[in-house]
């Protein structure tokens, strides 16, 4: 039997791991994400996983990163000025391939901001805050349950890509409690990182497969020697300054995730059939979208929503498909303006209309609804 | 030529290393591969983590399960791993710079932790990778490429620095003692909490070159003559120990290991 819970957004997250399997959580705390470290640090120990604060947020996501180099699932939780500090070594486990899962519960920023205040102004950060290109899987989760099964899907999405995986939350979400229907755990598909079929003596520890440009991992303490290192390198792991061969990496990087592009992306869409006007939002602000577009419709306007729930990769040829057939499409984001260059990079500037805000507020259903009927 | 039981630890399709000829890195690195197989590890149960610069570079060299992470966060790493597998031998070689300035925070909590790795210290005063930059072991008075006219800065004492933020195995030694290097190796690894083995090495090439020391042989030459044993440096003034290496065991104490404690804590909690 399903079980029914009155979780948070971040317990969402936490139990979304424990399901998923993750049994490490390296973190450090910081508003307004530390409900998740709380969560891991009583939950792990009772499953015989480990939890760790650190002494940093740094040293926090080193820790789990070292973990699942060991072979276990794990994940770090932080928020703005924590996700900033995790960029440089969450560009070596993109680097090295390591699967783990990174929950950013956004806040207002810059620097210290507003930490008691949602925002969503680290969307563009998930794409491009660490140094270097790469491919990016973030999602955007609006309600608890999809804390709960987003996380399951974050840690699938890590185990089979050996890359990080990010989870924006945002504060409002983070704190809220709402009803979960928690799924039983043999209901839940769960995937595991790739194991090496060779012998030791055989195992080249970055050689991809050719079907899905994946190489096996093993785990460190299962029999297999191999190098780690944030240096650009050679399927031996050894670093190499010779052009093919860094080419053949980065291009392998980047393909992993392109080629399987319809496998990650996820979205979901409203009353979108006959919409004159779609507004498109993410996060906790699809909630409030939502009811105007419901308001909207109640009063005769047709209006549609579409929620990318990945935010990278982006659902752009989705979007395509559908805003051919409206007129205007309204972005409202928490922020001065990010997702909507997706939008615009997608669609064109011309039918784009951007409503923004950065007051450490959520927007209202009436504000939406007044920009559906002025755009209308 | 090292023996053959130690070449078997070598990584040969890595070779040849970047190390300078005449580098102290390579006395270090032979000091830990005959540690490992006196004390017969496995490769395949033996971590080797490290962070950034020319000592970091040392773990591509070793045919074990080998870790080449970040700047100054190697121990972050090896504290997950240590972690997730403490039947693993962990062992993070650092540098001066990497362990004592990028890496200051996460070396007094490691040793704070006295989680069960051991740390290599290569302490040879100067950024060697960069070029001879200033360090925080930079000695007063010596020069580097951004300490042109000397150092100002008053220096780290490594071992002091462990000591006193918790380390429960610390020790000294220069490349000018091997058998001494493997010694407090070979104990650091067989410590149960975490051990830092400082070992004083040098950098003619950048180091060396701007201060009077610039052959192998006038560091070598310098160590013997600088080295100070810890007992005799305990009879000694502080003016006398002025610009000595004092060379020994610093702390050898039992307290609780880290990952011992966290599997009688999991214990307790499931009853």
């Amino acid at each position: 039997m399903p079980k029914i819970a009155f979780w948070q957004g971040n317990m969402g997250i936490a139990m979304g791991a424990i399901a998923a399997g993750c049994r490490f959580f390296g973190g450090y705390p910081i508003t307004p994400s530390t409900e998740i470290a709380e969560a891991m640090a009583e939950e792990l120990p009772r499953l015989g996983g480990k939890f760790i604060q650190m002494e940093d947020e740094i040293a926090g996501i080193a820790a789990a990163i070292g973990a699942s180099i060991a072979g276990v699932k794990s994940m770090t939780a932080t928020s703005g000025p924590g996700f900033s500090l995790k960029q440089e070594n969450l560009g070596l486990a993109y680097m090295a391939e390591i699967p783990l899962v990174v929950v950013d519960v956004m806040r207002g920023g810059p620097s210290t901001g507003l930490p008691t205040k949602i925002s969503q102004q680290d969307v563009m950060q998930a794409r491009w805050g660490s140094h270097g290109d790469h491919g990016t899987i973030a999602y955007a989760p609006s309600s608890v349950q999809e804390c709960y099964e987003i996380t399951v899907e974050a840690f699938n999405m890590a185990e089979r890509f050996r890359q990080p995986v990010l989870i924006m939350n945002d504060e409002v979400l983070g704190h809220m409690r709402e009803k979960v229907i928690v799924p039983e755990d043999d209901s839940l598909v769960l995937v595991d990182r790739k194991r090496p079929t060779v012998s030791p003596d055989e195992f080249v520890p970055y050689r991809a497969d050719e079907q899905d440009d994946i190489p096996p991992m093993a785990g460190m303490g299962d029999g297999y020697r191999w190098h780690v290192t944030g240096l650009t390198h050679n399927d031996w792991g050894f670093p190499t300054n010779n052009a093919a061969e860094i080419e053949k990496k980065m291009l392998r990087l980047m393909r992993k995730i392109d080629r399987f592009r319809d496998d990650i992306v996820k979205y979901d869409t409203e009353s979108v059939k006959d919409a004159d006007v779609l507004v498109l939002s993410y996060g906790s602000v699809a909630r409030t979208a939502l009811s105007a577009v419901r308001m909207a419709r109640k009063k005769g306007i047709k209006v549609g929503h579409f929620r990318p729930v990945t935010l990278w990769p982006f659902p752009d040829k989705e979007l395509e498909t559908i805003a051919s057939r409206v007129k205007t499409i309204l972005v409202p984001e928490l922020n001065c303006g990010q997702m909507v260059l997706e939008v615009e990079r997608v669609v064109g500037k011309e039918r784009v209309v951007r409503q923004n805000l950065v007051n450490g507020e959520l927007f209202k259903p009436a504000e939406i609804l007044s920009k559906i009927e002025e755009v209308a | 030529m090292p023996r053959e039981e130690v070449m078997k630890w070598l990584r040969a399709r890595f070779f040849p290393h970047i190390w300078c000829p005449g580098c102290g890195h390579g006395v270090i690195m032979h000091a830990l591969l005959r540690s490992l197989t006196a004390l017969d590890k496995k490769p395949e149960e033996t971590v080797i983590a490290s962070g950034i610069g020319c000592s970091s570079r040392m773990p591509g060299y070793i045919n074990a399960c080998t870790v080449h992470t970040t700047h100054g966060r190697s121990l972050g790493f090896a504290t997950g791993i240590k972690l997730a597998k403490p039947e693993l031998t962990v062992i993070d070689v650092m540098g001066d710079g990497d362990c004592t300035a990028i890496g200051g925070n996460h070396f007094i909590h490691a040793c704070r932790r006295n989680i069960g790795i051991t740390a290599i210290v290569m302490n040879n005063n100067i950024y060697g990778m960069t070029g001879g930059q200033a360090s925080p072991t930079t000695p007063p008075g010596a020069k580097a490429t951004t300490a042109p006219y000397g150092a100002i800065d008053p220096p780290f004492d490594i071992c002091n620095l462990a000591a006193g933020a918790g380390a429960t195995y610390v020790a000294r030694a220069t490349i000018a003692q091997p058998a001494m290097c493997e010694q407090y190796i070979k104990k650091g690894i067989q410590h149960k909490g975490f051990s830092v083995i400082e070992i004083v090495t040098h950098c003619h090439t950048q180091f060396g070159r701007k201060n009077k020391r610039s052959s192998p042989v006038d560091n070598l030459n310098f160590f013997k003559q600088a080295s100070v044993a810890k007992a005799k440096a305990d009879q000694m003034s502080p003016e006398e120990l002025v610009g000595k290496i004092i060379t020994g065991e610093f702390v050898n104490k039992d307290i609780p290991e880290y990952t011992e404690q966290y599997d009688k804590l999991i214990a307790k909690v499931r009853g």
